[in-house]
């Protein structure tokens, strides 16, 4: 667990749970209606995780962390976007309103397999 | 809302293996110029690229030079819209790269030669060696009557032009006649054709509005590695093909692969075009040539 992961957990009193799959990072809220946080990290040439599963209507945040230099992060079909930075946690969030698979990409040119650097969110009803 | 590219004539040139595109716009091309004039754009060569899309990369824009060199009748000058060379993170190869792409079009016969970088060139350092070896990265300059105006939106690896550049945009152009011609000549797209796989510049609306006042604007561009024809209201954009290895059509496929080569028909879809005044009244004319 990272340092950063570590203070989210301890900070907000979250129980924090890492599995393999397509949603590498569950955060399991307390009573008190905290927004689920998703770290995503970027590096040359791929989002990890490459697929996250959301639910219409619930609030999120996504943690954007770069590993090696500055990235981009653009979901056009949900109208969002944000610079992924080395070593400093961006956040976004919001409340996805509508169901469906919307895909993520890089859109901060970083070298032969940008155009590869892409990932889905998932929308369930 | 953007007019569709609907009302174009394409005719195929008897015996030239190319195409004939005449506008249709811009009457006042003629007028203002002084003379039967035309220029050549090669764009997106991606010198140092090497891959089964185009297995003879090597040899793919020294053929395109000397089919320019071949040309019955020699261009006033050449424009080259970007992506001269292909990525690299490797600062000295880039240099290397673009040294060598500066050496092999010193063969073109006509040396008045232009550039703009594509982000290939120029992202990932922010145009620093490109300019090294070509100067500026946006421009104005004057040719028979028509006033043109290259734009850089790579240099910011965002797709951005950027205020100061908008800025100096819009003080270039106030010097300008609203009748007289302007050509624009970029990388990227100006307009959103495919912002899911980077054809789009971020704030090119930006300059669109700038443009939008000028009754006889043309866009030329490159980055699509295929000929696309477009509208935003009066101004059309026209997008050229590639000297490496042709993309497919805007969103004809979820991710933006090559289109392979076939050894079947080698050079298949790549090119370059010249746009001149051409022989109908006041119209500017596209054509089409192979490269082999």
């Amino acid at each position: 667990m990272t340092g950063l992961l570590r203070r989210l957990a301890a900070g907000a009193g979250f129980a924090v749970a890492v599995c393999a799959g397509a949603i590498a990072f569950h955060a399991v809220l307390p009573m008190a209606a905290e927004p689920r946080v998703i770290r995503i990290t970027a590096k040359k040439f791929e989002y990890n995780p490459q697929k996250i599963v959301l639910k219409k209507g619930v609030p999120v945040v996504l943690e954007l962390v770069a590993l090696d230099r500055i990235h981009g992060f653009r979901i056009l079909g949900l109208g969002l976007r944000a610079d992924v930075l080395p070593d400093q946690a961006v956040r976004v969030e919001f409340t996805p309103d509508k169901a469906g698979r919307f895909v993520f990409a890089c859109d901060v040119f970083c070298g032969d397999g940008h155009e590869d650097m892409d990932g889905v969110i998932v929308v369930e009803e | 809302m953007q007019a569709q590219f609907d009302r174009r004539d394409f005719m195929k040139l008897a015996g030239y293996g190319g195409v004939v595109f005449a506008t249709g716009l811009s009457p006042a091309y003629a007028a203002a110029a002084g003379k039967d004039f035309f220029f050549v754009q090669l764009s997106d060569t991606h010198w140092g690229f090497s891959g089964p899309p185009n297995p003879e990369a090597a040899s793919t824009l020294k053929r395109a030079v000397a089919a320019v060199n071949t040309l019955p009748r020699q261009p006033d000058f050449i424009m080259f819209t970007g992506d001269l060379t292909h990525t690299t993170d490797d600062p000295k190869e880039r240099r290397r790269r673009l040294a060598e792409f500066k050496e092999i079009v010193a063969g073109l016969a006509v040396k008045n030669q232009r550039f703009i970088p594509g982000e290939h060139d120029a992202s990932l350092d922010k145009g620093e060696a490109y300019q090294e070896f070509f100067g500026r990265t946006y421009y104005a300059f004057d040719h028979a009557g028509i006033h043109f105006v290259a734009l850089d939106n790579v240099s910011d690896p965002g797709a951005k032009l950027g205020q100061a550049q908008l800025d100096w945009l819009k003080a270039d152009l106030a010097q300008i006649d609203k009748d007289r011609p302007i050509i624009v000549l970029t990388h990227r797209p100006l307009f959103d054709l495919q912002p899911e796989w980077d054809w789009a510049t971020a704030d090119g609306k930006a300059a669109i509005d700038i443009l939008t006042p000028y009754k006889n604007v043309t866009v030329f561009y490159g980055h699509i590695h295929q000929e696309h024809h477009h509208m935003t209201g009066h101004i059309a954009h026209h997008a050229a093909t590639s000297l490496i290895f042709p993309l497919p059509a805007p969103g004809a496929q979820p991710k933006r692969a090559p289109v392979a080569w076939d050894p079947a028909a080698p050079f298949k879809g790549l090119g370059f075009r010249s746009v001149g005044s051409g022989d109908a009244p006041g119209n500017p004319v596209i054509k089409q040539y192979p490269v082999a």
